[in-house]
């Protein structure tokens, strides 16, 4: 395995371990400044616009999202939701080590917790990573549910 | 159910609802549920779906009406149909899937029996079998059953399941006039649902969405989370920093009270009633200079701004579903249980308009409506800490007195302060009247 393969699986195991951690600063900090985080709701769905979206947010939108966690009256956050990952190996889609553009998707299933519920959701992760001098950063991180179109309660933090 | 009608005499009911209050049974009680589902949503009309949904002949879409699961469709002759989903065979569950087309007839996958798209009974394999059976003094010879009257108000399809009732005109009377504006905001004059539907699941009793669409005294508490979170680091940009479409969206649920209450509700009989009489959260997003023109051009500039100028914020269409004109959603709340219930976001494209608007829309249904919503997340807490709270035996009633004056209730349709609770105790003056009234208990 290519060293550069290897840095891009890491960077995608790490990313969710900074979720479970719940270090979402550091988190939101790996997006670059025109990135999306998106959940479609359709299988195979193209457009983030004009049709319906569980989540499809800028940098803005999620550090609003990231904030509002912590809020003194953020009532459904009280007590917080803890979230744990758990992932296939991430298999490289697309590696341009030229252009710094590296795509990744990752089968994952993750656990959403709060009081004594528990939500279990299945499904596959794309990355879409660029190279900006010595780091890698995310430009779309894409969540595929396996059943995106289905009904769901409150999705807190972030899969 | 027979328990439960025994139980819950007219008079029982008549004392859950006071003029400024109502007790705990009425989101709590599972007989008072099995009630509003063989009564409440068998006599009142009720959103099924839009002809969008269905412009073929043998189109179909599947949904539920209260409790009875139903088909949608399109027959031969154009007009629409809906039937309860339900082999008049074993019972069987005749089509699954969201939508599709039938083709000419509908047929069981259980043993072949085939109907027609009026519902009545086609054919069945191995006729003969029947004879000398007295099949035909059988309910299943009656085909599939039939909802009561159906009714497509400007594609809007809406059904009451009992054979006889209140009419659709002296149902909706002039609350209708919410659905004109949102379809007259179409420059082509029509609307097509759009962008598929988001659905989120809420752990407590359908009223409680119901009441809160109307709820003028919650956003700047309940959203400061959200709304408030947003406005906080929004302030924060540089200045000049040109505002986003969701800013837009999301600042004004954190308006003040004294916003919220110049926005004034309007009142009508039955149940129905909207708030944004003179001003509403909708109000301030950024003109679309190429879809203005476009309406313009379609009705004329005096119509064009009286369309666009009506702000409506939300419109409850009793019982169960909410509407939007000035950003084309549309909200189903359908009951499942005492303590659960779906919640359908829909969304329209206006015929005709530019791209934008429906992006617009997507978006704003993406951040109030989704599970992934901060927004709705603020609300989903608080409704199921109700339902949680509402067990207690200690205290058996909730407050609507808001504002309350006697006499309220007269049917001609009024505005008042938009920090009242009027059209809450509106609503549960028709729930009371639909839930007794003819006393007939259909399932």
């Amino acid at each position: 395995m290519s060293g550069m393969t290897q840095r891009l699986i890491d960077f995608v195991l790490d990313e969710a371990q900074m979720l479970d951690d719940g270090r979402h600063a550091e988190w939101l900090d790996l997006f670059t400044d025109d990135a999306r985080y998106w959940m479609p709701i359709a299988p195979g769905q193209t457009d983030p616009l004009l049709h319906n979206s569980l989540m499809y947010e800028d940098k803005l939108l999620l550090r609003i999202r990231i904030e509002r966690l912590s809020g003194a009256r953020t009532y459904s956050e009280q007590p917080r939701s803890r979230c744990h990952h758990l992932l296939q190996t991430p298999r490289i889609q697309s590696l341009d080590e030229a252009r710094g553009e590296f795509q990744l998707r990752t089968a994952f299933h993750y656990v959403e917790t709060r009081l004594d519920r528990q939500t279990l959701y299945a499904g596959w992760a794309t990355h879409h990573l660029v190279a900006e001098g010595e780091r890698l950063r995310i430009r779309l991180k894409r969540i595929d549910l396996v059943n995106g179109d289905a009904a769901f309660g409150n999705i807190s933090l972030f899969m | 159910m027979n328990n439960a009608a025994a139980q819950w005499t007219d008079t029982a009911l008549q004392a859950l609802i006071r003029d400024n209050e109502v007790h705990r049974a009425v989101y709590t009680d599972p007989d008072i549920f099995r009630l509003e589902m063989g009564r409440l949503f068998q006599s009142t009309w009720v959103f099924v779906g839009h002809d969008s949904q269905i412009p073929n002949p043998g189109d179909y879409f599947t949904t539920t009406v209260g409790a009875e699961p139903v088909v949608m469709l399109r027959r031969a002759d154009g007009g629409i149909s809906v039937l309860i989903n339900r082999c008049s065979h074993k019972g069987v569950r005749l089509v699954s899937e969201g939508s599709g087309n039938f083709g000419k007839f509908i047929r069981c996958p259980y043993h072949a029996w085939t109907f027609g798209t009026d519902g009545a009974l086609q054919n069945i394999p191995l006729r003969d079998g029947y004879d000398g059976t007295r099949f035909d003094s059988t309910e299943a010879r009656l085909g599939l059953a039939r909802a009561g009257a159906v009714e497509v108000y400007r594609g809007f399809v809406f059904c009451r399941l009992s054979a006889a009732g209140i009419g659709f005109q002296d149902y909706f009377g002039e609350s209708l006039s919410t659905i004109d504006n949102m379809v007259d905001r179409a420059p082509a004059g029509r609307l097509e649902v759009a962008g598929g539907m988001l659905r989120y699941m809420h752990q407590c009793n359908w009223k409680m969405l119901a009441e809160n669409q109307t709820d003028a005294c919650h956003p700047m508490v309940a959203h400061e989370s959200s709304a408030g979170t947003t406005v906080r680091i929004w302030g924060e940009q540089p200045e000049g920093t040109p505002k986003p479409m969701a800013v837009e969206q999301f600042a004004p649920f954190v308006g003040t009270y004294k916003f919220f209450d110049n926005m004034g509700i309007r009142i009508w009989s039955n149940g129905h009633g909207h708030t944004g009489v003179s001003d509403s959260i909708h109000a301030a997003y950024s003109a679309i200079p190429e879809y203005q023109a476009a309406m313009v051009a379609a009705h004329g500039e005096e119509r064009a701004g009286r369309i666009l100028g009506e702000v409506r914020h939300n419109t409850m269409y009793f019982p169960n579903i909410m509407v939007k004109g000035p950003i084309q959603t549309l909200r189903v709340f359908k009951p499942l249980a005492a303590d659960r219930t779906l919640v359908e976001s829909w969304t329209f494209r206006l015929v005709g308009a530019p791209d934008l608007l429906l992006e617009r829309t997507c978006m704003y249904n993406r951040l109030i409506n989704s599970p992934g919503s901060i927004v709705g997340h603020d609300d989903l807490e608080v409704y199921e800490r109700a339902q949680q709270g509402l067990q207690s035996g200690q205290r058996d009633w909730v407050n609507l007195a808001r504002l309350y004056r006697s006499g309220e209730g007269a049917d001609a349709a009024e505005v008042v302060r938009g920090t009242s609770e009027a059209q809450m105790r509106n609503q549960f003056r028709a729930w009371l009247r639909f839930m007794t009234g003819s006393g007939e208990v259909a399932s």
